[in-house]
């Protein structure tokens, strides 16, 4: 124990103890209660004790095993009220009679159970995201609520709602069975990609970047690749958020104007994290199982990472990865990027073609993709009263005052 | 925000060291490290090699030209051998991770935030804050092509 500390550093020290600590202590506490809703639930109680404690005691030399074992008796206590004294109670109040079973020993798979519950198919996907980052991310309901520009009240009720909906469908406290692993496991890489995605292209409010958002999502996709190496997409996705997020300082003006790829300062992308991107999709590479639908979209990111500039880079290359992409993800937004591509490698004819085509076939009706490309591509064939009115269609569907803005300058300037 | 985490000894830290069997340090280090990389931290890092070797040298800048030469290492004898790069929320999480760090007796963590584009912003448009960028863009360049 060290000495008396003052209640505003305990604090701020339980914070940062709790992003390193948190999601194991949970995961303990969820192998032995068997209910995740309830570990968390037992996991903040022993936080808010120590928060009233440790100003007075001083922070224990272990502060994960103390929450640990404060929680685990919480549990007892419980149970000894509901007179629920079954195996588990035992076992539980064997391992803390007996002094050397504290030594504190999270397993990793604990955790890994922990993100297979979070990102349950019982659970909707906003419920999944904040879960995610509530108990794997170990952030606050505040942090999340500010990341997610919505109230405190929304965030815990969406949580609240989560656990109990995992207590209802008895969600168990396993990794997925193997006939089940692969659409699992998609399922949990498809909700961290999806912060990622919220962060990397606010698709609304008045910022268009929010690097904080997205480096949780990045630090969360880290913690799962060390949880599962022997994934090939769990390392790709990795890579390709480390590629895109590589853009974020040429991806803004001072003023938060949002400046698009072709216009953005490419010495103002993050080298390192280019560098750090390759290493991943070389981990991804390595085993050897193919390239699958995060290794395809890494691979993209690749091309435009390493490229000195818009005309510098590999667009037949970039073809062939959307052809790819699109038929083991087959998608309408992977066919205008596809589109966009051609237009780069072979002329913006042959591009509008496959823009029309995919305008006829009703696809992504509603948002503002469709209309900007039409619109880059009617400028670039010289069509300048079209291209203004595409641009013009665009700027009133999108979301994001940022971009709208930009579509609404392009009008102007045809 | 990013931290740089500069391991430092003094020269009778490393002497004693060389008493600790070599693999248990090795042990140590690399939990430590992988705790960093499961926890989703660690950027980058590296050790450095023992001073005594003759790769190593010192340039230094008291006189014109600068004089190449093979020491004194550091002001204080304390030996820069080892360096982390993190990113972490908060500097209350860069303690946290430092303090974890296994290092014995005379060994110190000397903790430094990385600057940022926005610690320059008052001078975006000087001209040789541009050039740095131009400069990290071709070492990139120069890396990529050497594999």
């Amino acid at each position: 124990m060290t000495g008396a500390e003052p209640a505003d550093k305990v604090r701020r020290r339980m914070d940062a103890l709790w992003r390193i600590e948190g999601a194991r202590i949970v995961a303990v506490l969820a192998r032995v209660t068997g209910d995740v809703g309830l570990a968390e639930d037992l996991a903040q109680e022993a936080v808010a004790d120590a928060l009233t404690q440790w100003p007075e005691s001083g922070i224990p030399r272990n502060p994960g095993a103390w929450l640990t074992t404060v929680a685990k008796r919480k549990a007892i206590d419980g149970w000894r009220r509901a007179a629920r004294l079954d195996e588990r109670y035992r076992d539980i109040a064997r391992g803390l009679q007996d002094e050397d079973a504290v030594a504190w020993e999270p397993l990793d798979d604990d955790v890994l159970r922990l993100v297979f519950a979070a990102c349950h198919p019982v659970l909707s996907r906003e419920a999944q995201v904040a879960l995610t980052l509530r108990i794997v991310g170990s952030l606050t309901t505040e942090e999340i609520a500010r990341l997610f520009l919505v109230p405190v009240a929304t965030v815990q009720q969406r949580i609240v709602r989560a656990k109990k909906t995992l207590a209802a469908a008895r969600v168990p406290f396993e990794v997925p069975e193997p006939n089940e692993w692969g659409e699992r496991l998609g399922a949990v890489l498809g909700v961290v990609y999806l912060m990622f995605t919220e962060g990397y292209a606010a698709t609304s409010g008045d910022r268009w970047i929010r690097p904080d958002l997205a480096n949780e999502a990045l630090r969360i996709g880290r913690i799962l690749a060390g949880l599962v190496p022997r994934e090939p997409e769990a390392h790709a996705l990795v890579a390709l958020m480390e590629f895109q997020a590589s853009r974020f300082a040429a991806r803004t003006r001072p003023d938060g104007t949002p400046v698009l790829l072709a216009d953005q300062d490419r010495s103002r992308w993050d080298r390192a994290q280019i560098r750090r991107g390759e290493a991943a999709l070389v981990r991804a590479d390595a085993l050897g199982r193919g390239r699958r639908s995060y290794a395809l979209q890494a691979a993209i990111a690749q091309c435009h990472a390493v490229a000195a500039s818009v005309d510098d880079t590999d667009w037949p290359a970039i073809v062939l990865l959307y052809e790819a992409l699109g038929r083991i993800a087959p998608s309408p937004v992977v066919e205008l990027n596809r589109a966009v591509a051609m237009s780069m490698a072979t002329g913006p004819a042959t591009a509008l073609a496959m823009v029309d085509r995919l305008g006829s076939d009703g696809a992504l009706r509603g948002s503002h993709l469709l209309p900007s490309v039409r619109g880059e591509l009617l400028a670039r064939l010289g069509r300048r009263e079209e291209a203004r009115a595409e641009f013009s269609v665009a700027a009133a569907l999108a979301r994001n005052d940022r971009e709208r803005a930009v579509l609404e300058g392009k009008a102007a300037e045809v | 925000m990013k931290y740089m985490f500069i391991m430092r000894s003094t020269a009778e830290a490393l002497e004693a060291a060389k008493e600790m069997p070599f693999e248990e340090m090795i042990n140590k280090m690399g939990a430590y490290n992988e705790s960093l990389i499961k926890a989703g931290v660690m950027l980058g890092g590296d050790g450095l090699a023992d001073v005594s070797e003759d790769a190593n040298f010192v340039v230094d800048f008291s006189g014109e030209p600068p004089v190449v030469t093979d020491g004194p290492y550091g002001e204080t004898h304390e030996l820069f051998n080892g360096f982390w790069i993190i990113q972490v929320s908060s500097k209350e999480e860069a303690v946290e991770w430092a303090s974890r760090c296994p290092l014995g007796p005379g060994s110190k963590l000397e903790v430094r935030r990385i600057t940022e584009e926005a610690d320059f912003a008052d001078f975006s448009d000087n001209e040789y804050i541009q050039k740095e960028s131009e400069w990290r863009k071709q070492e990139a360049d120069l890396n990529s092509e050497n594999g």
